[in-house]
Parts: structure tokens; C-alpha cells; sequence
């Protein structure tokens, strides 16, 4: 059990660092057979372990005006749903991009895309924090990215090995 | 520079009788024929640069003025991490006080033991081929390297007999790298057994190089020292160069008897004092909380070499599994050319730097060194060009 499951994160770490990589490759990179790798990835994709295929993107590089806010939610939990019921309520908004559950001075800290400052204040005025048991906000726009789930969008270390060596 | 002919006189009528035993690495010669088209499979190091806590942890050591000279020793931190680290991995117990010191890189520990061990006509056995600063630092201490020639069909394993065939009255030692650098070869424990066995039976000290220790794939490691017996005949080297891509700072150590240690820590204190203080401060760090980026590593560096060596094989070289370090080392025999001339012509009319196989010894004549930590897509583009190239050949 232990190494099938250890199998099984060897591949679901490839397609983390690279979702483009083939079946062939993946089993030639950790020795099992195509259709063993197939296997795997289909079960994955069935009990949604792999939620979905995406690609980052810089969108600031195709000049793009897309404006992203993270947005500190300070709430009230219900009973028996706890936060659950509320953080639903959010999440269904087409504009908000991921909503997390966070200890500390706040609730829920969730991210919101839109095309302009006003859209996004808008959305917090009239949306947000008319909810019910939504007790206050702060939003932060975000000015510039720098690394974005593992990756560092401009990097700034070259490579400076030498050509060969022993 | 430009050295007149008249200098260059001066110079050889000056050379030492040893320094004019050895000849400068191979590898040189490729420095002046790279283009930036080239994809390099030719680099001894990691692609990874050092984990940003190990780097941080040196930062912030100068930041509190760690800038002078430690014991000649290392730092006792230092050394009892390595000691705590030799007891997790192989049950090993060396005491930091005594039996270890803190080397710049495995390379000088290999001239240290060296030059503790040997005396003028002392005959050291090594692997043909192995790694190349073996044979320059026994002939530099005045000793003789006595090769046993290793090849493909064994995997490049040193077979016990053949090591027993060329001991007599001026062997003092038995110099073992494994993993290898340049053949990716790793001793079964079996093997090492029959080594040690040797090793006992004929009073040799054994100077085990392990710097790729953490660095195998698939394969149980075997530590020589850990053997039963062998930790008081032992010189165990390692390093952090390739475990924690550390190659830059310099940092490894050698594990010992204290008497042998303290012989090799009378040159070391007289030659270069102490290993930098930043990278033994930095090295601290990579003991204490590095174990997460050496696994991570090892798995990277273990997908591309099943990528690599399926690679070399569809192309229609042979290679055996390498299953340690991070190299392959296929015979190209069937191309007709000399391993000096199959890198050279590779390098001029595909762009793919490999190092030739005899740069490392005879035997490695007929091979070439490919070193897969470098990047996926660079690994299968240079596998494409390798493909085109070979197959204009065979």
C-alpha cells in the first residue's frame, strides 16, 4: 500500500511541476509502464486527488489590465455550518479566485480579480460586506507578483556554472 | 597572457620531477570551444543552486561577523552535525573531537589522506577509469596509482580478485569512489564485503570517497566504513558539493581514526588553516534542515536519468544503469570514433558538450561522460542531436 502510494505521488509531482508531460515520459521517468502511468492519472483525475489542469500566466506581460485584491473577511460563524456556509456564499461569485480559512485576526482571506480598482470596490461595497454575519473587510490591492504557486515569475539568478568540469 | 618561448623554458627547467608526472585535466580543452548554441552535459555539479536557507544561514553568520579563522579542525558544530548525521545513516560514531576534520571539499581531503598515508614508492590501487584527481594526488605525495581496469560488462564495479593481483610489499591503500564520477557505478554491499575482506587480509588502509553518497537511485547504499571492521582501517571523505549543491563553497570532511586524522590535519593546518568559515556556517544549516531539499533533489535528478539513459539506449548506444551520482556513461564504440574525437566532432557539428571517457582513464576509452543534471527540456534536445549525430555514424 505504501509504495503504491508512493508511486502514485511520484507522478502526481511530475504533473504538479509540469501538467503538459506525457504518459510515454512519465513512465520513462519513474519506471513504470505507460499504461500503469494511465491508470494513475485517470483514477486521480475520477476522485478529483487532481482538481484540475492550469497554467500560470503572466498576464502583466501581454499588458494586461487585470487588477487582483487580496480582501481580509472578518465574519461571523454560524451554528453547525461554522464558516462553511458563508465561505460558500463567497466562493460563488464568479470574480473571486480562491478563499481560504485562516487563524489570526481574521477569518477568510480571499483573492478577487477584476478589470479596474472601481470594479473590485464595487464588488466589496455592494457584494461583500452587504452578506450577512460579514462583520468587516480590508482590501489590499496588489501592485506587483513575484511568485505565484511555486514559480518565480522573474527571475533573477542566471545560471553561472561553468561550461564543463570534472 | 602570452608566455614567451624563453619563459616557458625557464618554467620547465623548474618543474618539479612530481608536477611533471601529471597532465592537466582533459576537460580544459573544451573551454575554448564553446558557442552559446551549445547544451552542456559536461558539468560535474549540480543544476540547483544551494537551498536558500543554507545561503541565508551564511548571510546571516557574516552579518554577525563570523568572518575569521576556525580550528584547524572545523567548527565543533560542525563536526559533531556530521557526526550525529554519520550515526543516522549508517550507525556510525566518530567522535567530533577526534576522529573528523573539516576539509575545503572532499579534493583536498583526498590530497590530506594522501600525503598522511603514502611515502616515496607506496602503491595506491584505484579504479581505471575514476575520478580525475585520483592518480595526480597519489603521484603528487610520491606514491604510485596501480589501476585495475573496470568495465561495462561488470558495471564498473571493482572486482575483489583483480584488486588481490596487484598487492604486494608496497600497497598501502585502496582509493574507492563510489558512487562514481564518471560511470554512475554503485558496489553492491556484496561487493564492498569482498573489498573489505581484501582490506583485512592484506593490512590496507581504504580511502573511500562517498561525496555522491546521498545521490542513488534504487539501490540500497552501502557506507564502506559501516562495514564490519572497517571503520578502524577507513578513511571516510564526503562533502556537501553534490548532496546540498554546494560545490562553490567548499566544505567536506574526512572521517577517521584519530590517529590519521590528526596526520592529516598537521598539513591541513599548515596549507590552508581551515575550510571558510561562511561555508562551514552554511554547511551547519544544510545538516540541521536540509534533508527536505536533498530528497527533492534526488528525485528530480533520478527522473532525468531513466530519461537520459532510455535516451542513449532509443539512439542505439549501450548503457549499463548507472545507478548513483549524476552521470551516464555509454560506450560509443560502434561509432567507429576514439571517445576524444566522438566529443569533439559532437560538440563542433551538433552543439552537445559530453566528456570524453579516457579524460578519466584508459578503460573509460570508448565511453563518454553525460551529466544529466541539467534541465529536461535541455537533456532532450541534446539527446536529439545526439541521435542525429550517431545515427550519421552507424
Amino acid at each position: 500500500m505504501e509504495a503504491k502510494a508512493k508511486t502514485m505521488k511520484n507522478v502526481l509531482k511530475i504533473l504538479e511541476k509540469d501538467a503538459r508531460t506525457p504518459p510515454e515520459k512519465i513512465a520513462t521517468m519513474t519506471g513504470l509502464s505507460r499504461d500503469e502511468v494511465a491508470n494513475i492519472i485517470a483514477q486521480a483525475e475520477k476522485d478529483k486527488t487532481i482538481v484540475k489542469y492550469k497554467t500560470i500566466v503572466d498576464w502583466s506581460r501581454m499588458g494586461d489590465d487585470q487588477v487582483m485584491a487580496l480582501i481580509e473577511v472578518k465574519t461571523v460563524p454560524r451554528r453547525d455550518v461554522g464558516f462553511d456556509a458563508i465561505a460558500e456564499r463567497i466562493y460563488s461569485f464568479p470574480q473571486v479566485h480562491s478563499v481560504y480559512l485562516v487563524s489570526g485576526t481574521y477569518d477568510l482571506q480571499i483573492q478577487v480579480v477584476g478589470k479596474t480598482i472601481q470594479e473590485i470596490g464595487e464588488f466589496v461595497s455592494e457584494k461583500l460586506s452587504t452578506l450577512d454575519s460579514i462583520q468587516g473587510t480590508v482590501t489590499h490591492f496588489l501592485l506587483k507578483k513575484y511568485k505565484e504557486d511555486g514559480e518565480v515569475l522573474h527571475p533573477g539568478e542566471k545560471n553561472n556554472r561553468l561550461v564543463a568540469s570534472p | 597572457m602570452v608566455i614567451s618561448s624563453k619563459q616557458n623554458k625557464i618554467h620547465k627547467n623548474h618543474a618539479s620531477q612530481r608536477v611533471r608526472q601529471i597532465s592537466p585535466s582533459g576537460i580544459r580543452k573544451y573551454f575554448d570551444l564553446i558557442s552559446p548554441d551549445v547544451i552542456s552535459l559536461g558539468i560535474g555539479e549540480p543544476d540547483f543552486t544551494t537551498p536558500w536557507n543554507i545561503r541565508e544561514a551564511a548571510i546571516y553568520s557574516l552579518e554577525k561577523g563570523f568572518t575569521m579563522y576556525t580550528s584547524n579542525y572545523g567548527i565543533p558544530e560542525l563536526r559533531e552535525e556530521v557526526s550525529r548525521e554519520l550515526e543516522r545513516l549508517y550507525g556510525l560514531r566518530y567522535d567530533p573531537k577526534t576522529e573528523l576534520i573539516i576539509t575545503v571539499g572532499v579534493s583536498e581531503g583526498v590530497d590530506l589522506v594522501m600525503r598522511a598515508i603514502i611515502d616515496p614508492g607506496d602503491e595506491v590501487i584505484m579504479t581505471d577509469p575514476c575520478y580525475v584527481a585520483y592518480q595526480p594526488a597519489v603521484t603528487l605525495s610520491g606514491g604510485i596509482p596501480v589501476l585495475v581496469p573496470t568495465d561495462q560488462e561488470h558495471e564498473f564495479t571493482l572486482p575483489a580478485s583483480e584488486v588481490e593481483k596487484r598487492i604486494n610489499s608496497n600497497t598501502r591503500a585502496l582509493l574507492i569512489g563510489y558512487p562514481s564520477n564518471p560511470t554512475g557505478a554503485v558496489m553492491t554491499r556484496e561487493g564492498l564485503l569482498q573489498l573489505a575482506d581484501v582490506a583485512r587480509r592484506n593490512d590496507l588502509l581504504v580511502v573511500s570517497d562517498e561525496i555522491y553518497n546521498r545521490l542513488v537511485y534504487g539501490v540500497e547504499y552501502t557506507c564502506f566504513a559501516a562495514l564490519p571492521g572497517m571503520k578502524e582501517r577507513t578513511i571516510l571523505l564526503g562533502g556537501f558539493s553534490k548532496s546540498y549543491a554546494m560545490t562553490g563553497w567548499r566544505v567536506g570532511f574526512a572521517a577517521a581514526p584519530a590517529g590519521i586524522i590528526e596526520n592529516m590535519m598537521k598539513i591541513h593546518q599548515y596549507t590552508t588553516m581551515c575550510a571558510p568559515i561562511m561555508g562551514q556556517m552554511a554547511a551547519v544549516e544544510a545538516l540541521k534542515h536540509g534533508e527536505d531539499s536533498v530528497q527533492e533533489m534526488v528525485e528530480s535528478y533520478d527522473w532525468r536519468r531513466r530519461v537520459m539513459l532510455k535516451g542513449l539506449r532509443d539512439i542505439g548506444l549501450t548503457c549499463f544503469e548507472p545507478r548513483g551520482a549524476f552521470y551516464c556513461f555509454p560506450s560509443i564504440k560502434k561509432t567507429g570514433l576514439t571517445s576524444e574525437e566522438f566529443s569533439e566532432r559532437l560538440l563542433k557539428e551538433e552543439q552537445v558538450l559530453v566528456i570524453h571517457g579516457s579524460t578519466f582513464g584508459k578503460c573509460g576509452e570508448g565511453h563518454v561522460r553525460c551529466c544529466y543534471a541539467t534541465s529536461m527540456p535541455n537533456i532532450e534536445k541534446a539527446l536529439e542531436r545526439m541521435g542525429r549525430f550517431v545515427s550519421r555514424l552507424i
